[in-house]
């Protein structure tokens, strides 16, 4: 499905699509009682966090309002800004490639690792490299993708999916990261304990003999600087400084949104990233170079797979804004409850019910944007400003005129709309509707709520309950008065 | 039609005739806007918080600082850097030289390495390494567990605006806000992972008005 003709993230590779509805998922999550006090913990902590690393920000409003017309100049002029980056990485003696889709991006990166000789790649914790697939596409032609992050570690060696941005094992409690670990990591010590410090440690011995040996990185970018050529990693651990220095081929695959025109811009990122996500005031470890550096090979993969359809729909375009700090998901009500896996798409929360849709086209994820309650808390909380409660309505609206577009009888719940919309026209007939609701309170008299309706209604009902309508009507009680 | 103008012709089309120029608002506070009444403490607050050690000195006692530093780490094969301070390098027990470049099987093998910045950062606690004199290249400061870096009080700037300001974007570069940390795991915050686990930062007070040093003592550690 295209929006304006433009092709979008195709299917079978990568992980934007869910194998079922968000509300099916979301029924299976809500029953876990594991998960919901995982998340119920990690994003209250967080949020509380966030809100003292903002407040103590004197300047926030006018940096989010700076920030949000940054990324709007850079979408205005994408083209150019695309152009003057490949310049600038070209002339530090970068190579630049481009990749319409995930399947173009995949072949390019395992050519250039097939091209050094090298089966293994340590990964930087990566939302692109997730979002097209990379890893499978790695392991079918026999390369091994380690994953460096430690949550990321943790997902892979637990054969799992991220559910968050920025913590994406947020769903694994320390009892089960310590199971995983020594299921899974050679040579781990079989009385590791389960205290955090004890299992990161862990990690990091897992992970030196990797670092100090590999020969091929592969990383995402937070942030491109177009003037200059410079590309931008944000981290905490210091993995990422080793995957980006030691190796001798360095391959970084970006979305074509990741751009700011000027190195000044630089400023406001620096400031709305870190106390977005991690409410730090600066993250431990931020890594910039420009083009290939201090002896290295330096490959950067501009990928679309979608961003131009994204592009394309005004009202949507301003997803692309997003620097994928994850503030959204952690003040979002139904994040908090479904968790990220809910959402089928790497990109989860409210963020990923607009950003996954146009990347893939409404046909593929019509379930996303009707995932929210609209409560507005992800449009407060983003550093960018985008207002994601309009946006999801307005996806809405794309979903059912796509539905209508695609079938030749309009649907139950589009002919329920019509009906609704004849019944309101007129007062007399509204009056009588009205009334004939009182009917309800027959349904209703059990529980004091109406909890299930006759077929096609039932349908609506399963996840709603209804107030037992009042005895009297509003109209009539005010005729009497 | 190759990938890169399939994807500008995209892209152009996307976004239809004449794009507008968008107006950037920057009246957030830029650099040289805003300062910070006491650097010198607020980068040592900062630090403190990230769980960085903090030692101050004077301009004329910065070579027994690292001396004493390094003798109360038990540092002893230490990776020196080239322009870091000749007194400095004097004082290091077993100083280590990248040249010839160290591999990094020699770099994972010493005690610590020794570095100066190119600037700081208090509001933030950042300090910035841009492989100037006394930095070296970034695996320098990267696979030794323990980086004892000087921040004289004179590169102390107040904002990241200021910081950003003064710096050339194209040399490789590494901003670092306390030792490698994680909160991956039910968010709860571990210090030292891959990076180096122990951060330790001499403050030398070359500026006239920080030369009182706090607490009267030449050297102030927070352990």
């Amino acid at each position: 499905m295209t929006f304006l003709g433009m092709p979008t993230a195709p299917k079978g590779v990568g992980h934007l699509r869910g194998e079922s509805s968000f509300p099916t998922a979301a029924e299976a999550a809500l029953g876990d009682q594991q998960l919901r006090r995982n998340l119920a913990h990690a994003t209250s902590t967080i949020r509380t966090k966030r809100a003292a690393a903002v407040a103590e920000v004197e300047d926030w409003a006018q940096l989010r309002a700076a920030g949000a017309a940054i990324k709007d100049e850079v979408l205005a002029h994408l083209d150019t800004y695309l152009l003057e980056l490949e310049e600038k990485v070209t002339a530090h003696g970068g190579t630049v490639h481009w990749a319409r889709d995930a399947n173009e991006a995949n072949a390019i990166v395992t050519e250039l690792v097939r091209s050094t000789g090298s089966s293994e790649v340590i990964k930087v914790k990566s939302m692109v490299t997730q979002e097209i697939g990379l890893n499978e596409a790695l392991a079918d032609a026999g390369i091994t993708p380690i994953e460096t992050d430690l949550a990321e570690l943790i997902v892979q060696l637990g054969h799992d999916v991220p559910s968050h941005i920025l913590v994406p094992a947020i769903h694994r409690n320390r009892a089960e990261i310590r199971e995983i670990f020594l299921r899974e990591m050679s040579g781990v010590d079989p009385n590791l304990s389960d205290d955090p410090a004890a299992l990161a440690q862990a990690a990091r011995s897992y992970l030196r003999r990797k670092f100090l040996s590999a020969q091929v990185a592969v990383s995402g970018a937070n942030f491109a600087v177009a003037e200059t050529g410079t590309l931008c990693v944000v981290e905490s651990e210091g993995n990422g400084r080793m995957c980006l220095t030691l190796p001798r081929t360095l391959i970084t695959v970006m979305g074509i949104e990741k751009l700011v025109p000027k190195w000044q811009d630089l400023e406001v990122f620096l400031q709305l990233l870190p106390r977005s996500s991690t409410a730090e005031r600066m993250n431990p470890y931020t890594s910039f170079w420009t083009g290939a550096v201090e002896g290295q090979d330096f490959h950067l993969v501009l990928l679309d797979n979608g961003r131009t359809a994204t592009l394309a729909d005004p009202n949507g375009r301003a997803a692309l804004r997003c620097i994928r700090c994850s503030a959204c998901l952690n003040v979002c009500p139904v994040y908090e409850r479904a968790g990220g896996h809910a959402y089928g798409s790497i990109y989860p929360g409210p963020i990923g019910a607009v950003l996954s849709p146009q990347l893939t086209g409404v046909a593929d994820n019509p379930s996303l944007p009707f995932a929210s309650t609209l409560c507005g808390a992800c449009f407060d909380a983003c550093p960018v400003a985008i207002d994601i409660p309009m946006m999801l309505v307005h996806l809405r609206s794309r979903v059912v005129d796509d539905k209508a577009g695609s079938q030749r009888l309009p649907s139950p719940e589009a002919a329920t709309m019509k009906l609704a919309a004849w019944t309101m026209r007129d007062p007399r007939r509204w009056t009588r509707a009205l009334r004939m609701m009182r009917s309800g309170r027959i349904i209703g008299r059990r529980h004091d709520r109406i909890r299930r309706l006759p077929y096609p209604l039932s349908r609506w009902a399963t996840t709603r309950d209804l107030p037992r309508p009042p005895k009297e009507t509003f109209r009539d009680w005010w005729s009497h008065q | 039609m190759s990938a890169r103008e399939e994807i500008l012709a995209r892209i152009s089309s996307a976004l239809g005739p004449e794009p507008q120029t968008v107006e950037i608002p920057r009246d957030y506070h830029l650099a040289g806007e805003v300062a910070v009444p006491d650097p010198t403490g607020l980068l040592t607050d900062r630090l403190h918080d990230y769980g960085a050690h903090v030692r101050h000195c004077a301009p004329s006692d910065l070579s027994d600082a690292v001396g004493a530093a390094l003798a109360a780490r038990g540092a002893r094969r230490v990776v020196v850097p080239a322009g870091v301070p000749a007194g400095c390098s004097s004082v290091v027990p077993e100083p280590v030289l990248d040249d010839p470049a160290l591999s990094t099987a020699q770099l994972d093998g010493v005690d610590g390495v020794l570095t100066t910045v190119a600037v700081a950062i208090a509001e933030t606690g950042t300090l910035i390494l841009d492989g100037g004199p006394g930095q070296g290249r970034r695996a320098l400061s990267l696979v030794p567990d323990y980086h004892l870096a000087i921040v004289k009080a004179s590169q102390i700037v107040s904002s990241v605006p200021d910081a950003v300001a003064g710096l050339e974007p194209t040399s490789p570069m590494t901003w670092i806000s306390g030792p490698s940390a994680t909160s991956d795991i039910e968010l709860s915050r571990v210090e030292g992972v891959h990076g180096p686990r122990t951060l330790e930062v001499i403050l030398v007070h070359d500026l006239a008005w920080t030369t009182t040093l706090p607490d009267n003592n030449q050297f102030r550690s927070n352990d």
